[in-house]
């Protein structure tokens, strides 16, 4: 069984719509026939067959527009004889060519780059000087800007106008370069609010709650810093810092970064510290190493941190150093902070207010102090078991603030 | 053509000069002959062919009816079976007729064929304006010509080259088309006696400068000369480049030159739009964008048929006067 | 010892000969029209249904050193002319086995070897060029004669009038050889000439003329021979109108508005193909076992070109710009 299918008849014919069969099923036919009449943009031409044997079945009806290629009848040849009588298939579906579309030849390689002239070179002796586009030579001499200092980003190192654009902007606001980020609000809340949405666009968040008893925490703070000159004294922010960064270390899932569809544990735990300022400052600058740093440490590292952070000196690099983030807002007296992963960390950790509340301890109730602690984690990377898990430890370490 | 007071230098017109190459290559090889209009008995429209019949008889010396096509074609077919023609289409005004042959044929058959058969043909044509001829008569198609691969285009402005350019063009297996501007016959210089043949593949430096590179060819490089003159006694030291090959274009050559100076006008007597300056001002960009203190200029024939009356006529094709406004423009000058 | 090359010798073998390369061009056509219609030949094709008496008519009565230019319409005259049918389809899949290194298809045959001077896109364009290589062959004495195949559509354009008054004025050695099918493409030849009897064109040119039954491919012969001895006795062009008709369309796009189906049957009662044979099997020259002999070499033929055509390859991108100009050697 063959198939007669609608032939090519020129260099820009794609498709053509049978007006005509002028033979039916059970025809016999030779080749050189003429069996139907196509229509085309030319005209009506009578179409030939060039296959013997019987019209077994016409697959297509007239009217109908179909492209080069189609099977418009099935052809019952000679070598046919005796087989098994088939079922008629359903109708095949006409698959649409794109216009214009040719079958590759069969041996067609992708067309690699054609030889292309040699790029022109120069004649020895001719001299050589830096490539600086006309743009460039322009602004430069408007701008009274030097172009030999300046180094090019264009076509093989061509200097171009956003290059001189951009060195005159470092040398005329090269003072207010060395201020970074944090003094300028308008740029940190446009930071925060594209961080953000992003990270809400993008991470799939889930939340946890774990009421920590932070008891034991609270005596040993007032025991410790009894002993201590004001300016070294602890605060509970430290032993909470510490106890996630010993956490994280346990638990890779929750610090390191997504990143181009792959989760990468960091090495190290930076613990980014969410510090605000007035006015509307916000941003996490990385306590590096957290989990090796000692309480001491970690506290003057905190003091330092938010001082930098009120005079605007945080680098930008502290912020994207930190491996996971670390929240409180319990001196503000929520009770609880959900918070928002900053991209591309994969946990944040929220501590609330410090709470007396009754609670129960080897079956008495008594005061005890607790602290609503809340992980926001990426789905993406780890789940609730996990995540539960993470807290739990976060939980149990803060029972033993001594070993932090 | 005279002898001068200078051993084995000689004072000629280009005219003298080509007719000396043609009566050249047809002493040295007995498949060339010459196929024209008017090259026989009449000695030639241009007076280039003149006392050839005499010389080499009229199977060698042959005039041809007024039928552009037709010899052209016969032409290729000659060449294609192993003799070496030189048409002479009268001017490149009448060319027109043949280019269906030396485009759909001459420059195309020994692709077509697979590089079974090429066409060693040589071509001369007369171009230019100047001569108050009117617009069916005074075109400059060199650019057009220079369009189609399979071809070379020569455009000898010098004597040296209407001497020298012929007996090269002729050795090519492929066909060459070398065009002689009208106002350059009855140039009067010397060269040597024994002048022969020159390559066809490189410009030439005609000029040496520092400031402006004026790149040209044909009828316009004296134009050009002038007006490196002029800017002279103005303290601009132009290069002049005469390209002598139209196709291919000798890239290196330019671009050295650009370089150099880091300007560029082009001088073409070709209509402006869609020119051969066009061209080689697109490749000066390709290939020496980064050296370029200023936009590349061109002096070009105006968009208008060449008009009849002279004071139209000289202000429609390139003069020394605009080369030199267009290279001071480029210097920033004025 | 001579040969008189006036007379056609019409003996049995030379006859179903005649035949054969007749039958051998109308199937490989044939083959060419259902590979067009499966997209492995593309462009513009065209087939020479109908005129296969001009080509074997005339071209076997040349020497290997005579020069043959062709039209686009040129398949058969390759064949006959001793082109490779491999080769030959092979070009027109656009291989670069093919006779022009699959650089030109349908359109440009070429073959040096058969002096073969192409395939012409240009209706009319190999007029001047057959001029030409008789130009050079007078020039140098070579006894040597240049036909030149074209159709009643190149009358009009002004290239045949330069060609043939060159060719008479310079007395060259072409044979001109006219196929009149009477269609230049669409175009009656009523419409496209004031003087339809194209013989009479020639005689303007001061050129010995004859016009002949192009379905008749024994009378073509003949007149053949008699067109070839005189142009090489005398050294002086020669034209041959032969009238023939093309029985498929004039390309393979073509919806034959321009002619009424009821005339192409007419003709195709008398085309040469059934002529000859039926004249040949009314006479007894020809046996059936022959004829079925003739069709299964033919058809192993064409099988053969057909695979090699498949199997060719292509040309690699690399050297797209080769043959522009000539190579020089390293």
């Amino acid at each position: 069984m063959v198939d007669f299918r609608m032939p090519s008849l020129g260099a820009d014919m794609e498709a053509g719509t049978l007006v005509e069969w002028l033979v039916k099923p059970g025809d016999q036919v030779k080749r050189g026939d003429v069996v139907a009449v196509v229509e085309t943009q030319k005209g009506a031409i009578e179409i030939e067959i060039f296959e013997a044997g019987q019209i077994e079945q016409l697959l297509v009806e007239t009217k109908v527009k179909v492209p080069v290629g189609t099977p418009l009848a099935r052809i019952r040849t000679g070598s046919d004889a005796g087989a098994v009588s088939v079922a008629p298939p359903s109708p095949v579906p006409i698959e649409a060519r794109p216009a214009g579309a040719v079958p590759p030849p069969a041996q067609a390689a992708p067309a690699p780059a054609l030889p292309h002239p040699p790029p022109m070179a120069i004649a020895p002796g001719a001299p050589r000087r830096d490539r600086v586009s006309p743009a460039a030579r322009l602004f430069a001499q408007q701008h009274g800007v030097d172009l030999a200092a300046i180094v090019g980003s264009g076509p093989a190192g061509a200097v171009i106008r956003a290059d001189v654009e951009r060195s005159l902007e470092a040398t005329t606001t090269a003072a207010e370069k060395k201020r970074p980020i944090g003094l300028d609000l308008d740029a940190m809340r446009t930071a925060i609010a594209s961080a953000m949405a992003r990270s809400k666009r993008e991470i799939p968040h889930y939340y946890l709650e774990h009421q920590i008893d932070v008891t034991a925490c609270e005596q040993w703070l007032a025991s410790t810093n009894a002993a201590r000159p004001p300016e070294q004294r602890l605060l509970m922010g430290v032993l909470t810092v510490k106890s996630v960064a010993l956490a994280a270390r346990r638990f890779a899932a929750f610090n390191g970064f997504y990143r181009d569809g792959r989760y990468e544990p960091a090495a190290a735990v930076h613990v980014g510290m969410a510090i605000a300022i007035r006015g509307g400052g916000l941003a996490a600058p990385a306590l590096h190493d957290a989990d090796r740093l000692s309480l001491d440490q970690l506290m003057t590292r905190t003091r330092d941190l938010v001082a930098r952070m009120r005079a605007g000196r945080i680098r930008s690099s502290e912020i994207a150093d930190s491996t996971i983030t670390v929240s409180s807002l319990g001196e503000r007296g929520v009770a609880a902070l959900y918070g928002i992963i900053y991209p591309p960390q994969v946990a944040i950790v929220g501590f609330g207010k410090v709470v007396e509340r009754p609670w129960v301890v080897d079956g008495a109730v008594m005061p005890r102090s607790i602290v609503t602690t809340t992980l926001s984690a990426d789905h993406r990377v780890s789940d609730g078991h996990a995540g539960a898990l993470f807290l739990a430890e976060i939980g149990r370490l803060l029972q033993e603030p001594d070993k932090l | 053509m005279t002898a001068t007071a200078q051993p084995g230098i000689i004072e000629l017109t280009y005219r003298d000069a080509v007719r000396e190459a043609i009566r050249d290559a047809l002493r040295r090889d007995d498949r060339t002959f010459l196929m024209g209009e008017d090259v026989a008995s009449y000695g030639g429209c241009y007076a280039v062919s003149k006392g050839l019949l005499a010389e080499f008889g009229p199977a060698r010396i042959r005039d041809t009816p007024l039928s552009e096509s037709g010899f052209t074609g016969a032409g290729i077919g000659a060449a294609m079976a192993g003799m070496r023609p030189i048409v002479e289409l009268m001017t490149v005004n009448f060319s027109l007729l043949a280019l269906d042959q030396i485009l759909n044929t001459a420059a195309t058959v020994r692709h077509m064929s697979g590089n079974q058969f090429g066409v060693p043909l040589v071509i001369r044509m007369a171009t230019g304006a100047g001569r108050q001829l009117a617009a069916q008569h005074s075109h400059s198609l060199e650019g057009w010509y220079a369009h189609i691969p399979g071809i070379k285009v020569l455009a000898p402005a010098t004597l040296a080259d209407a001497r020298g350019m012929l007996w090269t063009a002729l050795q090519e297996p492929d066909p060459v088309l070398i065009f002689e501007n009208v106002m350059l016959y009855n140039m009067t210089g010397q060269i040597a006696a024994d002048a022969g043949p020159v390559d066809i593949d490189k410009a030439a430096v005609r000029r040496s400068g520092r400031d402006i590179s004026l790149i040209t060819y044909g009828g316009s490089l004296w134009k050009t000369m002038e007006a490196a003159t002029m800017l002279a006694a103005e303290k601009i030291d132009a290069e002049v480049i005469d390209l002598r090959s139209l196709r291919p274009l000798d890239d290196a050559t330019i671009m050295t030159s650009v370089t150099k100076t880091r300007r560029a006008v082009i001088v073409d007597e070709g209509w402006r739009s869609g020119s051969l300056a066009a061209e080689i001002g697109m490749r000066i960009v390709e290939q020496a964008f980064w050296e370029l203190d200023a936009p590349i200029g061109r002096v070009c024939s105006e968009e208008v048929p060449i008009p009849y009356p002279s004071h139209l006529e000289n202000a429609a094709i390139p003069q020394a006067p605009r080369i030199v406004a267009a290279a001071k423009a480029a210097l920033g000058r004025s | 010892m001579s040969t008189n090359l006036d007379k056609p010798r019409l003996s049995r073998p030379h006859a179903l000969e005649l035949l054969k390369q007749m039958i051998r061009i109308r199937r490989f056509e044939d083959k060419c029209a259902e590979l067009y219609t499966q997209e492995k030949i593309r462009g513009f094709m065209h087939l020479y249904d109908g005129e296969e008496a001009v080509a074997v008519g005339v071209i076997p009565v040349l020497m290997p050193r005579d020069r043959i230019v062709a039209t686009y319409r040129e398949h058969g005259h390759a064949l006959v002319r001793g082109v490779p049918m491999t080769t030959v389809l092979a070009e027109m899949y656009g291989k670069q086995e093919g006779c022009s290194h699959g650089r030109g298809g349908s359109m440009h045959l070429f073959d040096r070897s058969t002096n073969f001077y192409g395939g012409n896109a240009i209706v009319g364009g190999g007029l001047p060029l057959s001029v030409g290589l008789a130009l050079a062959d007078h020039m140098r004495g070579n006894d040597a004669v240049t036909v030149c195949f074209f159709g009643d559509g190149a009358v009009a354009e002004g290239e045949f009038h330069e060609s043939l008054n060159l060719a008479a004025l310079w007395k060259l050695p072409v044979l001109f050889v006219c196929e009149n099918n009477l269609y230049g493409m669409g175009t009656a030849l009523a419409i496209s000439e004031s003087e339809t009897d194209i013989e009479r064109k020639a005689a303007c040119y001061r050129i010995a003329s004859e016009a002949v039954d192009g379905m008749d491919v024994v009378a073509i012969e003949a007149a053949a021979r008699r067109a070839v001895h005189a142009v090489r006795e005398t050294g002086a062009p020669y034209f041959l109108e032969c009238r023939t008709y093309r029985l498929r369309a004039h390309s393979m796009f073509d919806a034959q508005l321009y002619r009424d189906k009821a005339e192409v049957e007419a003709w195709r009662h008398k085309e040469p193909i059934v002529r000859f044979q039926g004249w040949l099997e009314a006479n007894h020259m020809i046996h059936p076992d022959e004829l079925a002999r003739i069709d299964a070499e033919i058809a192993a033929e064409v099988d053969a070109a057909v695979a090699f055509a498949e199997a060719g390859t292509w040309e690699p991108v690399e050297q797209l710009t080769r043959f522009t100009y000539a190579e020089r050697a390293a």
